[in-house]
């Protein structure tokens, strides 16, 4: 019997986990796929806004500034890259001046720190290659920029680290409820087995409403609204500075130009609200929409620079707030649903919160550990590292000299490090994910086949068992020559 | 620090072929970084035949040709480094490498040699829309995984693009038992050479289709992307060097020198190829230059700078030139000037102006974009032309 399952593996799930972590309670993690950070939480923009823009006095609102607040001190301890580089809505018209002084406004209700309206000449001397269009902006000095992968899974890490029990390739098919008194408690059937717990944390994502509506009466509904990027060459990272947003108005809710926190230039998303909750796919239509829109704020895009495009989808509810909270009628059951944008800018909020109604809700004694490790400390970026420390850990570790992603100059010491560290990474989106090897410029082309072999050799598995992600996506069939006696 | 008169940055085709024609020319103090675990570069993924005809006058396969060349490079006694990677290359010629034994080291050269070959443009770079699902790979990278790891991707293969690799990679996927449904291209001709179209494609009766407009489904459990080569230059970028458009290349003299004294470039770095022979042809010039500028004197350096140097003009029908630029004094006897034609001519003509005044002309039965193109600029007709600003090489219809 387990205190607390968390049903999700994604940012949210994570960061709640992680908070937990810090009683003298038995934690498990439920993940359907073979990896953390395998849905929303890695596709998406990477910001952590300032919170001007979720209305005032709502659950959104309220988190988001505190989330942006935690976020500084919470990367430190986990040792991943944030970086305030501040934002900036752009207006485009004098009409639209009402709005920008309207977020203003809002944001002032919501305490960001440091909002103001600045004019065009300031605008271009913070960003020389703005539109000529601009006439003025909203500027957010606290907005920033993060890398969503190792948020989620330095928040895994430090979770196991803790005790937290992950259980991956592990998919809820059914929950029941077992009700006596006050005391309840959740038969999870799962299928990788049953889980019991006390308290049920749906952190599900897309598939919250399905998680949620195994218990309840009343029934939520998850839209997938997809958003669709396109990626540029990290040689553009210096283009823009700021994360530049539009004014929501006649062109809708408008489309982002940011750096991202690694160097690359990125543009998107669309969004579009989608029926099928595996449809991440990328169309032509979007593309040509964002650059489009994209152009609006910057003076000219660079298309030859593109180096991938993607999609992930949010959970979006119609209620357009984050559901947050005990279920009516699944005492014990917290819903922590519709996270959509500002979801990851409010992660360590959300944790906190959630740990919060814990305590409140009472069914189990939160008593504090001793010994909680809120620490974690990253996979070393070689090429970053100063001379000194470099070379005395490729003097320890000859693995760290040896460079294996020539694109990103990633090691051969990192990707293992990678795969040996707690929730190790067992596939190549793995690795990109936990070192960034494959995501540059020549998109795995070169590092494919060398990184599989590490990931055989450190796992002690074929190179035919090796895949690119979760489900079936093995990256060869078999042998030279097999194939042709298979068809024969 | 330790130092090198040339640092030669790659130990492919390019970067053996100029260590030792620098060799050759006289000069003691070279040293080739090579990435990977043995020198030959992408050759000893190349495992068909067909290279060397022009070198050596037989047909050899990928690793073959390059193991002539690293049997010369040993006999030469040329330095190399193994499993080292180069980190940055600074204006000073100070060139910063990283590998297990030695870590982080910085090494300086008189001369350094650009031969870092080039990278396949991947799907992103299309923006071809859909899912990101395993089985889509550039041809070179399954080239690896047949060749050098024994593995297949797939049975069912789709190719998107009609370049030599993914027109070779048609023919060995077949090989190996699988089926390779049809090989697509999106212009109206094929961006490899015509052999591979025959000996790869047509000899095994799969399909090339080009641009046609028209939508269709095939499924498959591979896609071999086979649509055009970079130029590595990334370390070229640290040095400042003029960058030309069309090739994505280093601009280069005859010498084969870029817009930086004392920096060379030679083979996909500096252009992308269609045969290895002209790689070492080229690399060899560039080998041989770097050697030429290390000995010879600063001051005969500088006198020599100061001279008008002679613009190739890229005319109708070119889109560009390797070099883009000759020194009618330090020329030699005859210089070839490579190109490619923006598309497919029939019975037309290559002709070459000298400022105003047609000097050569000759006619070709067929000129096609994946075919590279050459002519020979003499020494001494350039010298018969007192003043010569400007050679043109265009195309007659």
């Amino acid at each position: 019997m387990y205190d607390v399952i968390v049903i999700g593996a994604g940012v949210i799930g994570c960061s709640i986990a992680r908070e937990l972590s810090r009683y003298q309670i038995k934690i498990a993690v439920l993940e359907k796929c073979s990896d953390i950070c395998e849905g929303t939480s890695k596709a998406n923009s990477g910001i952590v806004h300032a919170g001007y823009d979720a209305k005032a006095g709502s659950i959104k609102s309220k988190l988001n500034v505190e989330g942006n607040r935690m976020m500084e001190s919470l990367s430190k301890d986990l040792d991943i890259p944030f970086h305030r580089n501040g934002s900036l809505v752009l207006s485009f018209r004098e009409e639209e001046r009402e709005i920008l002084e309207d977020l203003l406004q809002n944001g002032l209700k919501n305490k960001v720190p440091d909002i103001r309206i600045i004019k065009k000449e300031e605008v271009q001397h913070l960003e020389p290659n703005i539109s000529e269009d601009v006439v003025a902006a909203l500027y957010a000095p606290t907005g920033g920029i993060i890398c969503p992968f190792t948020l989620n899974i330095a928040l895994a890490e430090n979770a196991c680290t803790n005790g937290v029990e992950f259980f991956l390739e592990t998919e809820v098919v059914n929950i029941e409820k077992q009700q006596r008194n006050r005391s309840s408690n959740y038969q999870i059937q799962t299928s990788n087995g049953r889980f019991d717990s006390r308290i049920v944390i749906n952190a599900a994502g897309v598939y919250a409403d399905n998680i949620h509506n195994m218990v309840s009466e009343n029934k939520i509904k998850i839209i997938a609204r997809k958003g669709e990027y396109c990626l540029f060459d990290k040689n553009l990272g210096s283009y823009i500075k700021h994360t530049l947003f539009q004014t929501p108005g006649k062109f809708g809710k408008g489309i982002l130009v940011t750096p991202t926190v690694h160097g690359n230039l990125m543009i998107g998303p669309t969004a579009t609200d989608v029926e099928n909750k595996e449809l991440t796919t990328t169309t032509q239509s979007a593309m040509e929409e964002i650059i489009a829109k994209a152009e609006r704020s910057v003076k000219h895009i660079p298309k030859r620079q593109i180096i991938t495009s993607f999609s992930g989808l949010r959970a979006h509810t119609e209620g357009n707030d984050f559901i947050i909270g005990e279920v009516v009628d699944a005492p014990g059951f917290i819903d922590v649903a519709g996270i959509e944008s500002p979801g990851l800018s409010c992660t360590p909020a959300i944790g906190k919160f959630v740990a919060e109604l814990v305590t409140d809700i009472d069914i189990i004694p939160l008593v504090k550990k001793i010994d909680f490790i809120s620490t974690r400390k990253g996979i070393p970026h070689i090429i970053e590292l100063p001379k000194e420390e470099r070379d005395k850990l490729i003097k320890e570790t000859p693995a760290y000299g040896n460079v294996v992603c020539r694109c990103e100059t990633i090691t051969e010491g990192e990707i293992i490090d990678a795969i040996q560290r707690p929730i190790g990474a067992k596939t190549l989106d793995g690795i990109k994910r936990r070192t960034r090897s494959g995501s540059g410029r020549c998109q795995a082309g070169f590092c494919t086949p060398k990184i599989m072999e590490i990931l055989a050799r450190e796992l002690q598995i074929n190179l035919e068992d090796i895949s690119k992600s979760s489900g079936e996506s093995n990256l060869i069939i078999g042998k030279n020559k097999e194939i042709g006696w298979m068809n024969k | 620090m330790e130092s090198f008169d040339i640092i030669i940055i790659g130990g492919g085709p390019a970067g053996l072929a100029a260590a030792v024609a620098a060799k050759e020319e006289g000069c003691n103090s070279i040293l080739i970084i090579e990435r990977d675990k043995e020198l030959g570069g992408i050759l000893n993924q190349c495992i068909h035949n067909g290279f060397g005809l022009h070198t050596f006058r037989e047909e050899l396969t990928g690793p073959e040709y390059a193991e002539r060349y690293i049997e010369r490079v040993k006999e030469l006694n040329i330095e190399y480094k193994l499993n080292t990677m180069v980190i940055d290359i600074n204006s000073k010629k100070q060139v910063t490498a990283m590998n297990k034994t030695e870590g982080h080291f910085t090494i300086q050269a008189k001369a350094i040699v650009l031969a870092m070959g080039c990278r396949e443009r991947a799907r992103g770079a299309l923006g071809i829309p859909g899912y990101r699902p395993a089985g889509i790979y550039s041809a070179g990278t399954a080239q690896r995984l047949v060749n050098i790891e024994g593995l297949m991707p797939g049975k069912e293969v789709v190719i998107l693009g009609s370049g030599d690799i993914g027109l070779i990679m048609a023919r060995r996927m077949t090989l190996e038992g699988a089926t390779v449904k049809l090989v697509a291209e999106l212009m109206p001709y094929s961006g490899g050479l015509k052999r591979n179209i025959v000996q790869c494609l047509d000899d095994y009766q799969i399909p090339l289709r080009l641009s046609q407009g028209t939508e269709e489904y095939f499924s498959c459990d591979t896609l071999l992307l086979s649509v055009g080569l970079i130029p590595e230059n990334e370390l070229s970028q640290g040095l400042g060097i003029n960058i030309e458009k069309i090739t994505s290349g280093p601009i280069v003299n005859d010498q084969l020198e870029t817009s930086e004294e004392g920096i060379f470039a030679c083979g996909n770095v500096l252009h992308v190829h269609d045969l290895v022979d002209f790689v070492s042809e080229e690399a060899s010039l560039a080998g041989r230059n770097a050697a030429r500028y290390v000995i010879v004197s600063a001051e005969m350096r500088e006198s020599l700078a100061k001279i008008n140097l002679i613009e190739l003009i890229s005319g109708k029908g070119v889109r560009y030139t390797v070099p883009k630029y000759i020194n009618p004094i330090k020329m030699d006897e005859v210089v070839t000037v490579r190109f490619r034609v923006d598309k497919v001519y029939r019975e037309g003509s290559i002709r070459v102006t000298f400022d105003n005044n047609e000097v050569w002309k000759r006619r070709k039965k067929i000129m096609a974009p994946g075919e590279m193109e050459e002519v020979k600029i003499k020494r001494q007709d350039v010298m018969s032309e007192s003043k010569l600003q400007n050679i043109t090489i265009e195309i007659i219809e």
